[in-house]
């Protein structure tokens, strides 16, 4: 049986947080999202590491987290919008994060906003793309 | 535009004693236009073009003087958590705290809601079977506030009251489009059997094209877009049958918020008149759309 979510697998470049993403993610969107309380974010300041344990997050997720491994978060189950609130606790732009995610230097990627985004050719299919 | 609140015609021709959904608009809710405004930035260059194409909605909007605006948003993980996930979820509190997003919740008046037609609605939806989530307390995020501060703008507190309706746009399965538009017309059959004289204007919020996470990082289709507001007017059942996948492709994963501006659709008639329209490219990540609309039936209104 094809299943409505194999509708998506052509897409390239593209995530679906779907519920077997969920899961991978759940401990680390929980982190993340615990970043919304104004007490969390101090706790996480002072000491980022020992914050992390609250969570029973994976190894990697961990690491990634550590390091701000931003695409690697985004492969370890993190939802993009939970990631967000690292990045306002960092202030790192969020097209610094879009950037890096699209394998784009900080310039490349505001140029290409700037004159209109990026263009829809051979990225509506992995057919006709090669971004994965 | 210029014109008179259309539902004076209505007081006219009938004592009024139902409440009616007598307009509605849609409009992008980008979380860094509220930032903007709350910043005082909204003269600068790059941002002036976009509050440009808000001012005849806020005109609108002031004339009309709505008494309610049901708002069709969605959560970005700040008043829910992925702890619950509801798909369909209404504010029935008499009032909405703005959520802290990661950075405090922005300065702006607490949203007052209308408890009673709320759970009037609520009710209604039910009995129409859809099953909605009840929400007695909930924080409201920029998927809510940006859209009152992009058609209110800034005043000491907003200027009617505010029904929130939020769709799980951000984990799948997110509900159809075809669902989405189909709650519109519940809602608005929901509103009309309400026994006292409220005008309503719904609000639909989100899109346009962006992408913000992954290798399509970026992607803007102005194409699509402005068929979407074509066929929002003209044919909008049309739109209510694209699948998902279909909109992720055209739109991006996180664009694809747009189907809950079919809900806004949904609670008008087939006929209707489009009183102003602005497409903007960029914000940032984002297409900026907004679109005002009211049925054809109305008294009209010089764009």
């Amino acid at each position: 049986m094809t299943k409505p979510a194999d509708a998506f697998d052509d897409i390239p470049g593209t995530v679906l947080f779907d519920g077997e993403k969920l899961r991978q993610g759940y401990q680390l969107n929980k982190f993340l999202s615990s970043l919304v309380e104004a007490d969390n974010r101090k706790t996480f300041k002072s000491n980022q590491a020992e914050y992390l344990t609250k969570f029973t997050m994976s190894e990697q997720q961990r690491d990634a987290v550590l390091k701000r491994d931003w695409p690697g978060m985004l492969e370890l189950g993190g939802n993009i919008f939970c990631m967000t609130k690292l990045a306002i606790l960092d202030g790192t732009p969020f097209q610094q994060v879009n950037a890096i995610m699209s394998g784009m230097s900080m310039k490349e990627y505001e140029d290409m906003m700037n004159a209109g985004g990026r263009p829809m050719q051979g990225i509506r299919s992995k057919k006709e793309s090669n971004i994965g | 535009m210029q014109g008179v609140a259309p539902c004076r015609v209505f007081d006219q021709k009938r004592n009024r004693t139902l409440a009616e959904i007598v307009a509605g608009l849609c409009t992008s809710h980008v979380p860094l236009l509220g930032r903007v405004i709350d910043g005082g930035r909204t003269d600068e260059p790059y941002w002036q073009p976009i509050f440009k194409g808000y001012e005849p909605v806020k005109k609108w909007l002031a004339e009309v003087k709505p008494d309610v605006m049901i708002v069709i948003y969605n959560d970005h993980a700040n008043g829910f958590s992925f702890k619950y996930t509801p798909t369909f979820a209404i504010g029935c509190a008499d009032e909405f705290n703005p959520a802290d997003e990661g950075a405090g919740a922005r300065h702006v008046p607490v949203v007052p809601g209308h408890a009673r037609l709320a759970w009037h609605i609520t009710e209604s939806l039910v009995l129409d079977q859809f099953d909605m989530t009840i929400m007695n307390e909930m924080d409201v995020d920029h998927g809510l506030t940006v859209p009152l501060s992009l058609v209110c703008g800034q005043p000491e507190v907003w200027p009617c009251k505010v029904i929130p309706i939020c769709v799980n746009v951000i984990q799948y399965p997110q509900p159809t489009a075809a669902r989405c538009y189909a709650l519109g017309k519940a809602i608005r059959k929901a509103v009309k059997s309400f026994d006292e004289d409220l005008k309503v204007v719904i609000v639909g919020t989100g899109g346009m094209s962006h992408q913000i996470h992954g290798a399509r990082s970026g992607l803007i289709n102005q194409e699509f877009d402005n068929a979407f507001l074509d066929k929002l007017t003209t044919s909008p059942a049309e739109l209510a049958q694209i699948s998902h996948a279909e909109y992720v492709r055209e739109v991006g994963a996180e664009g694809a918020e747009i189907i809950m501006w079919l809900t806004m659709r949904g609670a008008l008639d087939d006929e209707v008149d489009v009183l102003h329209r602005f497409y903007h490219v960029p914000a940032m990540n984002t297409a900026v759309g907004n679109i005002v609309m009211q049925n054809a039936k109305s008294q009209k209104i010089t764009a």
